[in-house]
């Protein structure tokens, strides 16, 4: 399976053991170290610094325009296709700064899979939708191989049993929550380390939600999840680092259980309470 | 703090708070009249008193409603979290305190022939400082100063202490004169009813720590008891 090899020494952090003052927080799968990005001339994020851990989900908060989906962006360069977009400071996954020169941005979107606020299924079957990416990077080899990827790729994005019967109906005829699911179905297929999520849920009605919310739960067993979401309720719900990011600034980040019952900031006090300016 | 964007979040926070200063001048109201009518044997203001309860337990049923409601409806946070979960164990201290006051109310005439009033003066003085105790804690709620209501945790001492000397005084009375013993029963329960009332005083002081800073106090405070050290 063709993977990125690191090219530099890794920087795992390593374990903390467990103590007193808690349960032992994972290895640092994603580091951030003083990103920011700027739109031409304008900076949309400034000197940002965060460690998010392997097999676990870290939530990103803030009001609109506070620089969070642009962070998110970051990590697999989707900032690089938007003219006039510089990013400075590094991103690390697993030690390696994914803005090396070195690094095939397609191999490292492989390896840090996206979901999207809209769901968005190629127009192919549900099948191929699954089969697409491993097929682009030669992933199966053999057509049982294939057949085995997207079934369990569907399975863990908990659909199979939804969609096993009409595999070659098209992706856009399932509902939402469905395509959302196949979404990260697709993601899956290709063995990412990393999911990032941009308000996976929010075109979603409140059962998709809980389906997806459970999803996330599940998969957080083995991936890194970084996920956007403007929902405070969510972010509690699934997960166990909160970070708050106001007018491109990361304001404060911790465990998600203080965050939401004793944040150290104002601010961000202000903003989860409802009470913002 | 500032308001809350949807200001009818703030208008229930508010109101939430306004219930809980009146059950907390009810339950110190009734306290220090509870004491007043044992100290000088006023049978009518006793009364008052008992009348009163179901008032304090009618206000508490109401904060349990509402923040039942709140919880439902605006899933408060952070602070905002705090202030209506600390509400919601003030209330319950709070009626417990009236319902101890209303204890000693009731004990009034049956300490009304008591030959001791000595003992009565020492149940009067520990009455005063429980009663002061009861005040500065609900003091401290409102205007939600953490340094003020640790004060009145560590000072549950001194009602501590006050409890012990008392308790040794009453049994002094009792072995003087064995036709005070029924009255002086009486006194030690309602001297263990304002120790009672002192500890409902601290647990009140832990909530507002916790409501401003988000951390619990230590389990363990000072602590002076009765029955070891007799």
């Amino acid at each position: 399976m063709s993977r990125m090899e690191p090219i530099v020494p890794q920087l795992r952090v390593e374990t903390p053991r467990p103590s007193a003052a808690g349960p032992a927080v994972p290895p640092t799968k994603v580091a951030a170290r003083s990103v920011s990005v700027f739109y031409g001339e304008k900076q949309a994020l400034f000197d940002v610094s965060l460690d998010m851990p392997e097999k676990s989900v870290t939530a990103l908060i803030g009001p609109s325009g506070c620089g969070k989906s642009t962070f998110l962006r970051s990590i697999n360069r989707m900032n690089d296709t938007i003219p006039n977009c510089r990013v400075t400071g590094e991103i690390l996954i697993d030690g390696q700064d994914v803005n090396a020169r070195s690094v095939d941005p397609v191999l490292l979107r492989a390896q840090v899979g996206m979901v999207f606020q809209k769901p968005n299924p190629f127009p192919k079957s549900i099948f191929d939708n699954v089969a697409y990416g491993v097929r682009l990077h030669g992933l199966a080899g053999s057509r049982t191989e294939m057949q085995q990827i997207v079934e369990s790729s569907l399975r863990k994005a908990g659909l199979w049993d939804e969609v096993k019967d009409r595999l070659n109906a098209p992706g856009m005829s399932l509902s939402g929550g469905q395509q959302q699911r196949l979404v990260i179905a697709r993601a899956i297929a290709v063995s990412p380390e990393i999911i990032l999520m941009d308000e996976p849920c929010s075109a979603l009605d409140p059962i998709a939600t809980a389906k997806v919310e459970e999803l996330i739960d599940e998969l957080k067993a083995n991936y890194c999840i970084i996920i956007v979401t403007h929902s405070m309720a969510q972010a509690a719900r699934v997960s166990q680092q909160t970070a708050f990011f106001h007018l491109g600034k990361l304001v404060e980040t911790g465990p998600t259980e203080t965050v939401f019952t004793n944040p150290r900031e104002s601010r961000t006090q202000d903003y989860i309470t409802g009470r913002f300016g | 703090m500032t308001e809350h964007t949807v200001r009818s979040f703030s208008q229930d926070l508010e109101e939430l708070s306004g219930d809980l200063a009146r059950m907390g001048g009810l339950a110190e109201d009734m306290l220090s009249d509870a004491i007043q009518s044992i100290a000088s044997r006023d049978l009518v203001l006793a009364e008052t008193v008992v009348s009163r309860d179901p008032q304090i337990d009618n206000l508490q049923v109401e904060v349990e409603k509402k923040i039942l409601r709140l919880l439902a409806l605006r899933q408060p946070l952070a602070r905002d979290l705090r202030q209506v979960i600390s509400a919601l164990k003030i209330a319950t201290e709070l009626e417990r305190v009236g319902d101890l006051a209303k204890s000693i109310a009731k004990r009034v005439k049956l300490v009304d022939k008591i030959g001791a009033d000595g003992a009565l003066k020492g149940v009067a003085r520990m009455g005063r400082l429980v009663t002061a105790q009861l005040k500065r804690v609900l003091d401290a709620y409102t205007a939600l100063e953490t340094d003020a209501a640790n004060k009145v945790w560590a000072r549950d001492e001194e009602v501590d202490e006050h409890y012990q000397s008392l308790f040794r005084e009453v049994v002094t009375y009792m072995i003087e004169d064995p036709r005070t013993i029924s009255a002086c029963a009486h006194l030690l329960f309602v001297a263990k009813n304002l120790e009672r009332i002192g500890d409902h005083c601290t647990n009140i002081a832990e909530e507002i720590h916790f409501l401003v800073t988000g951390e619990q106090l230590p389990t363990e405070r000072p602590k002076v008891d009765a029955l070891n050290s007799n």
